[in-house]
């Protein structure tokens, strides 16, 4: 919104103050400003007011006239002009030779073989409205050579206040609301708006009015007739164009400068179309033209101003086309009213329609402002216009009346929020600067919120806090750190294990961390031949590749590395983020934290990076929770995973994840000669899992005796079986040293190293045990090799 | 015999000075020291000599086999020292200028400005905390002091779920919790609430190098008996000169925020043009960087807090905001990407 300085000070006397530190003292302290102030005519001087006293048409041009003008000086001044409405003893505004008009400077300039000392200049301009039909008039009676500065107010200074900052508070959407904030920044009186005393009027008849509908607040009206103005005055319409808005004529200029000074939306019917006013919505929808001429479809929720069932107006938003003021139009119904915001809000944005009026109802305007704003408006327009003619009583239905909101507090609430010393005369002075009526005693005060401020804005202690220490300003508080017992901050161990993991995977595996969106990226699956879990959806998702959330961070993930085949021939990313399991009973999503490995080579072969991949997990939980993983061979029917070597990966007997290859259907798709292997855990269920501890073990102290066996089998997990049941405390430990193929199937090759804690050990002893061992994986049909 | 033995002599020193090889030295010790070795035989054939004779043979054959055993180790020795030159010799200058390719893990530019933060939160005895992505209407809004129909959430297009969950929109929607889970030390052991929650929110917008629906923020709360908008300035002042690592200068203004009253915007000093004015701060000197306040007295209430007895205050940090404004990243797309040729740049930086 735009603000003028000058309008500002109808209402504030600013003598003396410096204009651009109060413009930044009312952003820090009410409303952001945005940074560039328009220092309004600062470059326009020498423009005088000049006396057209002879037109002769140029004899070669068919738009160009000779002047002469009077400009209250000795000689006439001989003038080119091409304006259309040139006549003889018309007053406009004149250039002098040496006139500053923006970056012009004005020099006599030959014209088609004429020279022109100067120039006759249109509103356009000379930045003052938008006219440039032709050259300004000029009514004032003033003597001619008079500076046109000393007539109109074209000095100005004009800032604009970012509206966003401004929607909490209805009062700050017209001028005078900003003047009783600069007023109180300034440490200034506010003077009164001047308005009408519509009492006069009341024995007059009323107006036919009735609210129908609750979202209507307040409807207040008045009927006059006979306006013979239809210009603006100058001055008036400078304001309305430094403020952003065109000038229409003398009634639908006031309804927009009553609006930009007050914030009450206003608009002016022809009587003759409504003459039973009624508020109401309608049962059944409908089409409706708008004064803009657009025909808007009206729903049933949307509240109509209806001349009886006829509907005039779409409530606080826009009038009808049928109902405008037209050439004919003798008698007027001004209205000024207020609604109920949110419904004013859901109209405006079911109907894509967001005016000037809308946007100021949708604050929760103050209902009180309704009367006020017909004073005011009666009082501009029979200054302007003394033939006015009031034909009706005001007609005024309150029928939503706010709450009083009266808060009480006292000194210490003040301080303790603060933290810092205001004194009570700061704290009566400030709230009674802001319209707030303070009363103190002993320390205690009790507020009452004016009515503009009641609406939504002002309803708690803590509001007041806010109006205190805006006024007192920010800058300059004494700032304090607090005083509290000291305790230690015990680490969130759901938190700190993500940065572990983190850790391990870049440091001690090179891993590259990477973030991929919550929903799956279904297109793209689709191009590797994924086909993706259903899942729940977003409701209200612009686009339907991001419709479905992830139930596995998996599909992502190959789609991540597709896209970086060219980045190196071996390389592997992991994610720590959210995916949804589906529903839980209660209705909630069943949102999981996991982690996603996945590894990407065109080195190695499949059967390498899948250890790789298990060496990884398997250092992570060591490193984490000091266990080991065991994995059990399960199925699974998603189809970008290939159907053999598909496992659970199980802690402390609990399955925490899978861990798997990619289906060669997915990875030829990826690189056709790539390996990828992936995993993906529940860090929540790692985290959970109890920390196994070192357990410190001293270096052997007598030797070690290292026996390898090799026995005939597929898989290693019933040699490791048979060594658990011998039980021997003599086995410090069995690493696997071969495993091959040959004729007789797959051999693997244990090694067993035995110590004694206290004595070196013998042969016998040792191949006792190693025998035993052998005796039962023999009982299983699993042989020895020699 | 002398002659027998200068012979000797001379045929080993021959012999000796042609070996090459450890094998060599190792022939010519067995030849002449050995069990039969020539050297050895001499010695044997002394049966027949008369003690006189056998006295000065002996000696002779003696000293014949002490200098034999101290040629044979000079000249391995004299092998090893060879064999090891041009071992030293065998290897190569190494051409250190080659430049060389970092096979390194990265770390996600979120998580390395994230843990800066928390590491600057933490030593001033913040509680780290982590919360989820999908949140309840009561998380993100009601309980937030946000009603139905409010036109704060308007102002966020929020992602709605099939089941009427939505993604979180702001890091706020996890204040709630934390009151709940804080609140009776708070109360029963007057431990203050101090705590950060750093997270991923969500927003239905269209995307451009700006703008993103997929960001990080960092949500900070402190409550306890007398926290005042003094402890506010002095705190987001000290902890954002941290984060910053230089002197700060904060100025805040009124923003209206339905869960904080009063409820600030937070502006720094711009850090290109130490607050004079340039382009990034479109010539205010001043960058605006986070939303802050007073905890609002209904948010207070809905965490279980009574508003009459503590007092708080809370704000947002962007965190992605501030990974592009370190980094100098342009396009936020970027973060989301996962394209490794920039991402994998960020290998730590503590």
């Amino acid at each position: 919104m735009l603000i003028s300085m000058n309008w500002i000070s109808d209402f504030v006397n600013l003598d003396g103050i410096d204009l651009n530190a109060l413009i930044q003292k009312f952003s820090l302290s009410t409303a952001e400003v945005e940074n560039e102030i328009f220092y309004k005519g600062k470059d326009l001087s020498g423009v005088v007011v000049a006396k057209i006293v002879s037109v002769e048409n140029h004899p070669e041009s068919k738009k160009l006239h000779l002047l002469k003008v009077d400009i209250g000086e000795n000689d006439l001044v001989d003038v080119v002009c091409g304006a259309p409405n040139v006549r003889v003893g018309m007053k406009t505004a004149f250039a002098k030779l040496g006139a500053q008009i923006g970056e012009i400077t004005i020099a006599p300039r030959a014209l088609a073989g004429y020279t022109s000392h100067g120039m006759c200049c249109s509103e356009k301009e000379l930045g003052l409205s938008d006219e440039n039909s032709g050259i300004m008039e000029i009514f004032e009676d003033v003597a001619l050579g008079t500076d046109i500065k000393e007539i109109y107010d074209i000095d100005d200074i004009v800032f604009e206040v970012d509206n966003k900052s401004l929607t909490n508070r209805p009062d700050l959407w017209g001028h005078y609301g900003i003047a009783r904030e600069i007023a109180a920044l300034a440490g200034r009186e506010l003077k009164p708006l001047p308005k009408a005393d519509l009492s006069v009027y009341n024995n007059l008849p009323k107006i036919d009015l009735k609210i129908e509908d609750p979202i209507c607040q307040r409807y207040s009206c008045l009927q006059f007739e006979n306006i013979t103005r239809h210009v603006s005055p100058v001055n008036m319409r400078i304001r309305l164009f430094y403020c952003g808005m065109r000038a229409i004529n003398f009634l639908a200029d006031i309804t927009n400068y009553i609006m930009l000074e007050m914030g009450q939306p206003m608009h002016a019917f022809d009587s003759r179309k409504v003459e039973k006013i009624r508020i109401k919505r309608f049962d059944k929808p409908f089409d409706f033209e708008t004064l803009d001429g657009v025909k808007r479809h009206i729903d049933e929720n949307t509240l109509m101003i209806c001349n009886d069932n006829n509907p005039v107006a779409i409530a606080g938003i826009m009038g009808g086309l049928d109902s405008e003021i037209v050439e004919d139009t003798t008698s007027l119904t001004l209205e000024s009213a207020t609604f109920e915001a949110s419904s004013i809000r859901k109209s405006s944005s079911r109907l894509a329609h967001r005016t000037d009026a809308s946007q100021r109802y949708e604050k929760s305007l103050d209902p009180e402002l309704t009367v006020s704003a017909i004073e005011r408006f009666v009082k501009i327009l029979s200054d302007w216009d003394n033939g006015v003619k009031i034909t009706s009583s005001l007609t005024d239905e309150y029928s939503y009346k706010y709450d009083k909101v009266t808060l009480s507090f006292d000194k210490k609430f003040v301080d303790r929020y603060t933290g810092i010393e205001i004194s009570n005369d700061t704290i009566v002075k400030t709230l009674k600067a802001l319209g707030f009526g303070v009363s103190l005693e002993n320390d205690s005060f009790t507020v009452e919120v004016p009515s503009w401020r009641a609406t939504k804005d002002v309803t708690l202690k803590a509001d007041i806090i806010e109006e205190i220490t805006r006024i007192y300003g920010y800058d300059n508080f004494n700032v304090n750190t607090t005083v509290a017992p000291l305790y230690p901050v015990r680490a969130f161990v759901e938190k700190t294990t993500d940065e572990q993991i983190k850790d391990i995977l870049v440091k001690a595996f090179g891993l590259h961390e990477v973030h991929s969106y919550i929903w799956a990226y279904t297109d793209e699956c689709k191009k590797l031949g994924i086909e993706y879990e259903s899942n729940i959806k977003l409701l209200n998702a612009t686009n339907p590749n991001i419709e479905t959330i992830r139930k596995s961070m998996v599909p992502n993930q190959l789609c991540q590395v597709k896209s970086n085949t060219s980045y190196a021939s071996d390389f592997g990313i992991f994610e720590i983020g959210r995916v949804v399991n589906g529903l839980k009973e209660n209705g909630m999503c069943d949102e999981q934290k996991k982690l996603c490995i996945t590894l990407y080579s065109k080195t190695k072969n499949v059967v390498d990076l899948y250890y790789d991949l298990a060496n990884m997990i398997a250092s992570v939980v060591d490193d984490i929770k000091h266990r080991s993983l065991e994995y059990k061979a399960v199925t699974t029917e998603l189809n970008y995973i290939h159907p053999k070597n598909y496992n659970e990966i199980i802690l402390d007997g609990t399955s925490i994840g899978n861990i798997g290859i990619v289906h060669p259907t997915v990875s030829k798709k990826i690189d056709k000669k790539a390996s990828v292997v992936f995993l993906e855990i529940d860090v929540n269920k790692l985290v959970g899992t109890e920390n196994a501890g070192i357990h410190y073990v001293e270096a052997p102290k007598y030797p070690t005796i290292d026996v390898d066996v090799t026995f005939v089998t597929p898989k290693y997990a019933p040699i490791a079986d048979a060594i658990k049941q011998v039980n021997s405390a003599l086995i410090k430990k069995e690493t696997v040293v071969d495993t091959y193929e040959d004729e007789n199937g797959k051999s693997i090759t244990v090694r067993l190293t035995f110590m004694h804690e206290d004595r070196t050990l013998t042969k016998d002893e040792v191949m006792e045990i190693v025998d035993k061992i052998i005796a039962i994986l023999k009982a299983q049909g699993i042989e020895m090799k020699q | 015999m002398n002659e027998q033995i200068n012979e000797l002599k001379n045929q080993l020193n021959n012999q000796l000075s042609q070996a090459s090889s450890l094998q060599d030295i190792e022939a010519i010790r067995v030849a002449y020291l050995g069990k039969n070795g020539s050297i050895t035989e001499l010695l044997k054939k002394m049966g027949g000599l008369s003690p006189e004779e056998k006295k000065s043979f002996g000696q002779a054959v003696n000293v014949l086999k002490g200098y034999a055993t101290q040629a044979i180790t000079d000249k391995i020795e004299e092998l090893n020292r060879i064999e090891l030159e041009k071992e030293l010799n065998a290897l190569p200058e190494i051409d250190l200028s080659i430049p060389t390719h970092l096979t390194k893990g990265s770390y996600h530019p979120i998580t390395l400005v994230q843990r800066h933060c928390e590491n600057v939160f933490r030593t001033m005895g913040f509680n780290i905390e982590d919360y989820s992505e999908i949140v309840t209407d009561y998380e993100c809004f009601e309980a937030l002091n946000i009603p139905k129909f409010h036109p704060a959430r308007d102002m966020q297009d929020t992602y709605y779920l099939e089941n009427g969950q939505l993604l979180k929109s702001h890091t706020s929607a996890a204040q709630n919790a934390i009151y709940k889970k804080y609140k009776d030390q708070l109360i029963n052991e007057g431990k203050p609430i101090r705590a950060i929650f750093p997270g991923r929110c969500f927003r239905n917008e269209s995307t451009d190098a700006c703008h993103e629906n997929t960001f990080f923020q960092m949500e900070g709360v402190m409550v306890d008996k007398n926290i005042s908008i003094s402890n506010l300035i002095f705190f987001m002042k000290s902890m954002l000169s941290e984060v910053f690592q230089r002197d700060l200068k904060v100025r805040l203004r009124p923003g209206f925020f339905p869960f904080v009253e009063p409820g600030f915007e937070l502006d720094i000093s711009c850090a290109i043009c130490g607050g004079e004015g340039c382009p990034s701060c479109k010539h205010s000197g001043w960058l605006e960087l986070c939303p802050c306040g007073m905890i609002h007295p209904n948010v207070l209430i809905e965490g279980g807090i009574d508003p009459d007895e503590y007092t708080g205050f809370a704000f947002g940090l962007g965190l992605t905001r501030l990974a592009m404004m370190k980094y100098g990243v342009k396009d936020i797309r970027d973060l989301n990407s996962g394209n490794l040729t920039s991402l994998d740049q960020f290998t730590d930086d503590k």
